[in-house]
C-alpha cells in the first residue's frame, strides 16, 4: 500500500463525488423549492449523455456535444415540468413518485425507440485524453482532473447564483414560504420552470461528462439517481452546501471503501474470501454512512430543522 | 349458461384448429431496458432461421421478460398453461433461467437455452428436457485461462462483478490458468466507474489483466483502462466485445484478445450464409448472441424434421443428435446436453469504419464442461 495509491484513490473519490454533486444539486433544489420528489432526474442524466453522443457524432466535436447536452436536458426538463410535474406540486409524495416513475419508463423506452438498443459511442476529446504526471510521480488521467475542475467551477457558480443574485434570493424565499413570495408578486410558475430546467441541465452535463468515460446506454441514470438520493439525505434536503459535502463524503467513502475494506480483511482471511466479503461490505459502506449521519442528525448535515 | 360457454369454447377451438401450427414455441427474452440488445439479437437470429426454413408449421410467441425473474416466471406459466407451447427458449440471464427452467422442464416441456448456462443446470440440476445451445457459463473464461498460459502470462490481475456468474467466471479462469494472481477483485454489479480498480492494477505489478464485465460495465472499464495509460495486455470473454457494444467502446478495444465459441469470420458455409443474410435482413452485423439464436432455431427445426414433438422420447433423441449445420462448424452435445465445442481466441480489429473480431486460433478444442460428471439424467 503505497502513498501514491492512496493519493490516487483520494483523487478518484473526489472526482466521483464532484460528479455526484452535479446530479444531487438539481435534485435537492427541486425538492427544496417545489417539494417534489423527482425520480426521473436520472432520465435527464441519460438525456444529456445521449444528446452529447448524438451531437458529437454528428459534428465531431465533444464540446458541441456538451452544449447539446446542456440544452437537450434543460429543454427536456422544462417540457416535463410544464406538462406533467406542474400538476403534482399540490399532490402528496406518493403520487409524485408514481408519476415520475412513469416518466422513467417513458424516457427509457423513448430513448430506445430513437437511438436503438445498443450503447452509443462517446469518447473523450484528444485534447484531454491520456494520463498526466502529477508532482510525486502520480500518473493520473487528465480527463478526470478536468472533471474535478469543471465540477468545482459549477459548484462555485451555483453558490454565487444562490447567494448573490436576485434569482437566488427568490429560490431561497421559495424554499421558506412559497405562498408568501407568490403573494409578493413573484411569478412562481416561471421560477419553478427555471429551477427545474437548471437542475435538469446540471444532470445532463454530468451525464455527458461521465458518459465519455462510461457507457452511454438506456438505464444509465438509475444507479446514479440512487446515489444522488443518498447524497441529499446525508447533506440535508434542500441544501446546496449539504449536497456538496454529502457528495464528496459519498464519493470518498465509496472509492476508499472498495479498495481498503478488502485489504483490511486480507490481514486475517484468505485472499478470495477477503475480496468477496470486502467487496460486499464496501457496497454497503455508503448506506452505513447514511444511517450513521441520520442517527446523529436526523435531518441531514445541513438540513432545516424538522 | 354453463352449456353455452362450453359450446362457445368448443366452437372457438374448432375455428382455431386449422390455423394452429404443429409446433408452438414460447420465447421469453429481454426486449426492453438496458439489456435489450442481447435479447433482440437472440430473437432476430432465431426468427431469421425460422424464416429461412420457409416453414409455416412453427408458431413463435415472443414475450419480454424485462430482465426480471418474477416477470419471466409469470410469462413461462402463461405460455405453458394458456398458450400450450411445446418448447420454450430465449432467456438471456442465468438468474432468470434458474427461476424458469426447472419448473417448465418438470412440466414436461422442452427448454432450449440460447444463452444462459448456469453451472447448477449443467451438473446436479440437469434435466433430460433441457438443452443448452450456447455454452456452460464457465467455458469462455476457461478459454481465457488457456490463452493466458499460451501467452506465458504469469502474473495476472483478475476481476469480475460480485454475483454468481462473476464468481463462475473467475473459477472458470482459474481452472485453466497456471500462473500466479497479483490480485483478485469483485466489483459491484452494474458498477460504472473503475478508477479505484485501475489504480490497484497499476500498483500490483501485474503482467496482464483478465476481466469479466458484461455489457455496459465492460464498455466503461475498457475506456477508462485505455485512458489510464497502463500498457498491459487485456483478456476477456466475448461478452464485452460482441458486435453490439464494440462500436461504443471505440478504439480502446483495438487489439484486445477475447474468447468466444463463435466469430463472424469462422470459416464454414453455414456461418458465411448466416452472416450475409443477417446483415441483409437487419442492416447490422450479427453478434454471438444472434448466432446462438440462429443455431437454437436450426436445432429445433432439425428435430421437428425427424420426430413429432408430441412423441417426447423421439423428439428428445432428435434434439440430442443435433444434426444441423451450426454456425460454429462442428457441434455436438455432451452427456448433460451442453455443447462440446471449440473455444476460440479472437482479436478486435477495425474493418473499414466498424470494429469487429478476427479469429486467431482455438484456445480449447472440443471442450465440454466441468459439471457433466455430476449430471445424472
Amino acid at each position: 500500500m503505497s502513498a501514491i495509491l492512496v493519493i490516487e484513490q483520494l483523487l478518484n473519490g473526489l472526482q466521483s463525488g464532484i460528479m455526484l454533486f452535479l446530479m444531487a444539486a438539481g435534485l435537492t433544489l427541486v425538492f427544496g423549492v417545489m417539494g417534489l420528489i423527482n425520480l426521473a432526474h436520472g432520465s435527464l442524466y441519460m438525456v444529456g449523455a445521449f444528446a452529447a453522443a448524438a451531437a458529437s457524432a454528428a459534428t465531431g466535436s465533444f464540446f458541441l456535444g456538451l452544449v447539446a447536452a446542456l440544452i437537450g436536458a434543460a429543454a427536456a426538463g422544462a417540457i416535463i415540468e410544464l406538462t406533467v410535474l406542474r400538476r403534482l406540486y399540490a399532490r402528496d409524495h406518493l403520487d409524485q413518485v408514481l408519476a415520475t416513475f412513469a416518466l422513467i419508463l417513458i424516457f427509457s423506452e423513448g430513448t430506445r425507440w430513437v437511438f436503438g438498443s445498443f450503447p452509443l459511442f462517446l469518447d473523450i476529446p484528444d485534447l484531454l485524453s491520456g494520463p498526466v504526471t502529477l508532482p510525486g510521480g502520480i500518473q493520473y488521467p487528465l480527463y478526470r482532473l478536468t472533471l474535478i475542475l469543471i465540477g468545482l467551477a459549477v459548484a462555485a457558480g451555483l453558490f454565487w447564483l444562490i447567494a448573490r443574485t436576485r434569482v437566488g434570493i427568490r429560490i431561497r424565499a421559495g424554499e421558506n414560504d412559497r405562498e408568501m413570495i407568490a403573494a409578493l408578486g413573484v411569478d412562481i410558475d416561471r421560477l419553478y420552470t427555471f429551477v427545474f430546467a437548471l437542475g435538469a441541465a446540471l444532470a445532463g452535463l454530468a451525464g455527458a461528462l461521465v458518459g465519455a468515460i462510461q457507457s452511454v446506454q438506456v438505464g444509465m441514470g438509475e444507479p446514479v439517481l440512487i446515489l444522488a438520493f443518498v447524497v441529499i439525505v446525508i447533506g440535508g434536503i434542500g441544501s446546496i452546501k449539504g449536497a456538496l459535502i454529502g457528495a464528496l463524503l459519498v464519493g470518498l467513502t465509496d472509492t476508499l471503501g472498495s479498495i481498503f475494506l478488502p485489504q483490511l480483511f486480507r490481514l486475517f482471511m484468505d485472499p478470495a474470501a477477503a475480496s468477496q466479503i470486502g467487496a460486499s461490505l464496501a457496497s454497503m459502506a455508503i448506506y452505513v454512512l447514511m444511517a450513521a449521519v441520520l442517527i446523529w442528525k436526523p435531518t441531514g448535515l445541513f438540513g432545516a430543522k424538522a | 349458461m354453463k352449456f353455452k360457454s362450453l359450446a362457445l369454447s368448443c366452437a372457438i377451438a374448432a375455428l382455431a384448429a386449422p390455423a394452429m401450427a404443429e409446433v408452438k414455441v414460447g420465447m421469453i427474452t429481454t426486449l426492453s431496458g438496458g439489456g435489450a440488445g442481447l435479447g433482440i439479437d437472440v430473437r432476430d437470429g432465431f426468427m431469421l432461421a425460422i424464416e429461412q426454413s420457409g416453414r409455416d408449421d412453427i408458431e413463435v410467441v415472443i414475450e419480454d421478460d424485462q430482465r426480471k425473474p418474477d416477470v419471466a416466471v409469470q410469462l413461462a406459466d402463461k405460455m405453458v398453461q394458456s398458450e400450450k407451447v411445446d418448447v420454450l427458449t430465449g432467456i438471456i440471464w442465468s438468474n432468470l433461467a434458474m427461476a424458469v427452467v426447472p419448473s417448465v422442464t418438470a412440466q414436461g416441456k422442452f427448454y432450449l437455452s440460447p444463452n444462459a448456462g448456469p453451472s447448477q443446470l449443467a451438473g446436479r440440476g440437469c434435466h433430460q428436457n433441457y438443452f443448452n445451445v450456447a455454452w456452460q457459463n464457465d467455458n469462455l473464461h476457461e478459454g481465457a485461462g488457456a490463452h493466458a498460459n499460451a501467452k506465458g502470462y504469469s502474473k495476472t490481475f483478475i476481476l469480475a462483478p460480485n454475483y454468481p456468474a462473476g464468481k463462475d467466471a473467475l473459477t472458470g479462469y482459474k481452472r485453466f490458468y497456471e500462473g500466479d494472481l497479483t490480485g483478485e477483485l469483485y466489483t459491484k454489479l452494474g458498477q460504472t466507474d473503475y478508477a479505484a480498480e485501475i489504480a490497484q492494477i497499476r500498483a500490483s505489478g501485474a503482467d496482464s489483466v483478465f476481466f469479466f464485465l458484461p455489457g455496459g460495465m465492460g464498455i466503461s472499464f475498457l475506456k477508462q483502462f485505455a485512458d489510464s495509460g497502463i500498457d498491459l495486455p487485456v483478456v476477456g470473454p466475448a461478452f464485452s466485445f460482441d458486435q453490439g457494444i464494440l462500436q461504443a467502446v471505440g478504439d480502446a478495444a483495438l487489439g484486445v484478445a477475447n474468447t468466444s465459441q463463435w466469430s463472424k469470420d469462422l470459416d464454414n458455409p453455414a456461418n458465411a450464409a448466416f452472416v450475409a443474410s443477417f446483415e441483409q435482413e437487419y442492416g447490422r452485423l450479427p453478434s454471438l448472441y444472434a448466432s446462438q439464436g440462429f443455431d437454437t432455431a436450426n436445432l429445433l427445426i432439425s428435430a421437428i424434421d425427424k420426430a413429432d414433438v408430441s412423441d417426447a422420447d423421439g423428439f428428445r433423441e432428435a434434439l440430442r443428435a443435433a444434426e444441423f449445420d451450426s454456425t460454429r462448424g462442428e457441434f455436438k452435445f455432451g452427456p448433460n446436453h451442453h455443447p462440446i465445442q471449440n473455444i476460440y481466441v479472437r482479436e478486435v480489429i477495425r474493418e473499414g469504419d466498424v470494429l469487429t473480431n478476427k479469429v486467431l486460433g482455438a484456445a480449447l478444442e472440443a471442450r465440454g464442461d466441468a459439471y457433466a460428471a455430476d449430471c445424472k439424467m
